[in-house]
């Protein structure tokens, strides 16, 4: 699907406030990039994406480019997508139509730029490996096919394992640690990676207070680092303290930009408020088929 | 939470599969007495010790080739049993092991149609793989393209193959050439009609799997952790996947003659099952899984061989539930004794500390008035201590006696106990550590000093140093009798004769 004129700012089906309305025009922050504006350095770059499950879409025209350097987040009420925009931007799940690039190029083309944490509640923890083992996995791409774990990769790991302070816990089998230390598991086997993107589903889900804030650390080490980080985050209170850009996601990017502009009320309303019930009511329609009158 | 449920189920499937074994094993497993000559033809007549020593040594050829064929099995069958295991599709085992029947039989008509004697092994076994594939690819199909789930997906693809493959096998038997008489050991197995031709298949098949799957050892640890992640390195799980099931198809079709397609589960799901009560590690537990599976091959068959008319499927399993009762009991890493053990030392040790502490604070106010902490200074009735907590007399004099063997406690005439020097340094550890955790609660939980003493009753057993050292911490500044912090509340202990002091 070609996207809109430029001019055309939101596509028609997912405008918030009609043309008869009497409202404003939305803030330039708060626009959604189209197609010709994609810069080739993005280190993401989405343009005009949908996304469906059993027909039934539940991403509408995602158009999104991260800046670099930046610790973005993802906010929006539960069911708004936004596990399905990682995922999708990974190729985990099926794009229905869009385009996904990585610093210009298509991912599979830019795996070793991307590390991805998925969320800790998808994997069964009481799997028989080590802390040190899940770590290792980040280098698995890098091994290669048919090769042991070699002691420099281990090392690696265990350097990893250092920067979330879990390298006491190394030799654990991974049931047997909390929730939080999980996490930090998970991060480490995404720092292993040495990545220049981070893609993180809830980091913050279901962790303790100091975990939390080895997690904040260790996003602000990565920015200084001129890493990009995009995080899934479910916490309002502390959007303005973790994040300085963010996309308020609600089946569409209700808005996007550094958090200071577009962290408002108005936005949040826009985000969380039962204006976009309809786009709900319009995707269930196309997932059962119906037609309307 | 759900470790707990999970626990309690495998303890249920335990006794219920130690019943099965223990009601079994007379049958079975029964003592080879020599010398019992059978009195009519339909008993089982049991194996002289000779023969015992033939079977075990592999002496005899039949034998030799019997026993190896399915102690290799056994061995390929936990392999990749493990993965299945742990790529939470162990019951799609099941659904293809059923599956392969109507490949059977159709591979016996269309062999027979053409003339053939329609019982050529790897002839029927090409057609076991077809169906087999087939039933798999049409889980996946029900499960992807509807919204049922994956356990009615098993269910009909089970039950619907093999309802045909008997439907065909009815057909077969009315069918001129019907000399289909040995196609139902296919069902519940034959080990003994395996040829030497037949074992080097399954040595051969073995060796492969087994190659592929140590080849193979980190993507398909990641894709059965994490398929997500793996899929985001780029690692080509659909493949991986296909793979992998194409390996449990062929074990599976390579033990239909062996075990047959009723008990082939029970070969690719207990060994790995059992393997996990020992090891927390993969590459361990592929070994032990794989030393299992072959075990019980090897036991299995060997025993079908001694007694005849004792199926060799049922003996395997038999032998496979036997090693998993044991693994689920004393399995080094998580055996269900051990960890009875750990919680009764736990419950002894919790006990223990808490005598102690009652005896140290029957007798702390003469101390404090300037006795100064003397071993036996003070000693406590055993009525006083009775009334300190909710403890039976037989329950306490149990305690006592715990302790005096311990020589923490000693007897002061009828009825009266006191404090030994070791034991009076252990009770001020546990008091002290008592008194640590209440004030933490006090003074940073907010909770109320009259609460507090049941709250820190639960912790203090299992504070390490390193909390305690923390405490001390939090601690120092708001408090400077840290060295033995007077109780924040009154002592019940005490019967009401000490008030509580700040």
């Amino acid at each position: 699907m070609k996207p809109p004129a430029a001019v055309d700012l939101i596509p028609t089906h997912a405008r918030p406030d009609g043309p008869r309305t009497n409202r404003p025009p939305l803030p330039a922050s708060a626009r959604v990039a189209t197609g010709d504006e994609h810069p080739i350095t993005a280190p993401l770059s989405i343009h005009d994406m949908t996304v469906a499950y059993h027909r039934k879409p539940v991403l509408w025209d995602v158009d999104f480019d991260a800046p670099e350097g930046r610790l973005i987040g993802i906010v929006g009420p539960n069911g708004a997508g936004k596990s399905t925009m990682l995922k999708a931007a990974l190729d985990l799940i099926p794009k229905a139509s869009g385009r996904v690039t990585i610093y210009g190029k298509p991912y599979r083309k830019q795996r070793r730029m991307v590390a991805y944490v998925p969320q800790r509640e998808s994997v069964d923890w009481d799997f028989p490996v080590s802390a040190l083992d899940v770590v290792a996995m980040g280098r698995y791409g890098r091994i290669g096919w048919c090769r042991p774990v070699t002691r420099r990769h281990r090392d690696a790991a265990l350097t990893a394992l250092q920067r979330v302070g879990m390298a006491d816990y190394a030799r654990r089998q991974i049931s047997q640690l909390s929730g939080g230390q999980q996490q930090r598991v998970f991060l480490a086997r995404a720092l292993v990676q040495d990545a220049q993107l981070y893609l993180m589903d809830e980091p913050f889900s279901g962790v303790d207070a100091a975990t939390e804030q080895a997690i904040v650390t260790l996003l602000q080490d990565l920015r200084t680092n001129g890493r990009t980080v995009l995080a899934v985050h479910h916490d309002l209170q502390t959007v303005p303290a973790y994040f300085d850009y963010v996309i308020l996601l609600n089946m569409r990017i209700v808005a996007q930009g550094p958090t200071a502009e577009v962290f408002t009320s108005e936005n949040l309303q826009r985000t969380y408020g039962g204006r976009l019930t309809l786009l709900d009511q319009a995707a269930q329609a196309i997932a059962l088929g119906t037609v309307g009158q | 939470m759900t470790v707990s449920i999970k626990s309690k189920h495998s303890l249920v499937i335990g006794l219920a599969i130690a019943f099965i074994v223990v009601s079994t094993c007379p049958a079975g497993v029964a003592e080879p007495a020599g010398g019992h000559a059978s009195i009519t033809d339909t008993s089982v007549r049991l194996p002289t010790a000779q023969e015992l020593i033939r079977v075990l040594t592999l002496r005899d050829y039949n034998t030799r080739v019997v026993v190896l064929g399915t102690m290799m099995l056994g061995l390929v069958a936990g392999i990749i049993g493990t993965f299945m295991l742990l790529r939470k599709r162990a019951l799609m085992g099941d659904a293809l092991s059923h599956a392969t029947l109507p490949g059977i039989g159709v591979a016996f008509i269309v062999m027979s149609a053409s003339g053939g004697t329609g019982k050529s092994l790897p002839g029927l076994l090409v057609g076991a793989f077809f169906f087999g594939t087939a039933g798999v690819g049409c889980v996946l199909l029900i499960r992807n393209l509807t919204r049922l789930k994956e356990d009615a997906a098993l269910g009909i693809v089970l039950s619907v193959f093999f309802g045909l493959g008997i439907a065909i096998f009815g057909i077969v038997q009315k069918m001129d050439t019907g000399h289909a008489a040995g196609l139902e050991s296919f069902i519940y197995g034959k080990t003994a009609s395996m040829l030497a031709s037949d074992a080097m298949l399954i040595a051969i098949t073995a060796a492969l799997v087994a190659g592929v799957c140590l080849l193979l050892l980190k993507e398909f640890t990641v894709l059965c952790f994490d398929q997500e992640y793996a899929g985001s390195q780029g690692s080509p799980t659909l493949l991986l996947d296909v793979v992998m099931m194409g390996m449990v198809v062929i074990v599976t079709v390579i033990g239909l003659q062996a075990v047959g397609l009723i008990l082939m589960i029970a070969l690719l799901v207990i060994p790995p099952a059992a393997a996990r009560f020992w090891t927390h590690n993969l590459p361990t537990m592929l070994a032990t899984s794989a030393a299992i599976g072959a075990v019980s091959g090897f036991v299995g068959a060997g025993l079908s061989a001694l007694v005849p008319r004792l199926p060799a499927g049922a003996i395997i399993v038999v032998v496979a539930a036997t090693a998993f009762g044991l693994s689920l009991f004393v399995g080094s890493a998580r055996g269900v004794v051990w960890r009875l053990l750990d919680q009764r030392r736990l419950g002894r040790k919790v006990a223990r500390q808490h005598l102690l502490r009652a005896m140290f604070e029957r007798f702390e106010p003469s101390e404090m008035a300037g006795a100064g902490p003397r071993a036996g200074g003070t000693s406590v009735r055993f009525d006083q201590l009775l009334t300190d907590r909710s403890w039976s007399p037989s329950r306490l004099r149990r305690l006592l006696s715990a302790c005096r063997r311990e020589e923490l406690v000693r007897n002061e005439g009828e009825a009266e106990f006191a404090l030994t020097e070791t034991g009076l340094a252990e009770a001020r550890r546990v008091v002290r550590n008592h008194r640590l955790w209440e004030l933490y609660l006090i003074t940073h939980a907010d909770i109320a000093p009259s609460h507090v003493d049941r709250d820190a009753d639960q912790l203090e057993h299992v504070l390490a140093a390193s909390m305690i050292e923390k405490l001390e911490g939090l601690l120092a500044d708001a408090y400077p009798h840290l060295a033995m912090p007077p109780s924040p509340h009154a002592l019940q202990a005490s019967g009401g004769l000490q008030p509580a002091r700040r």
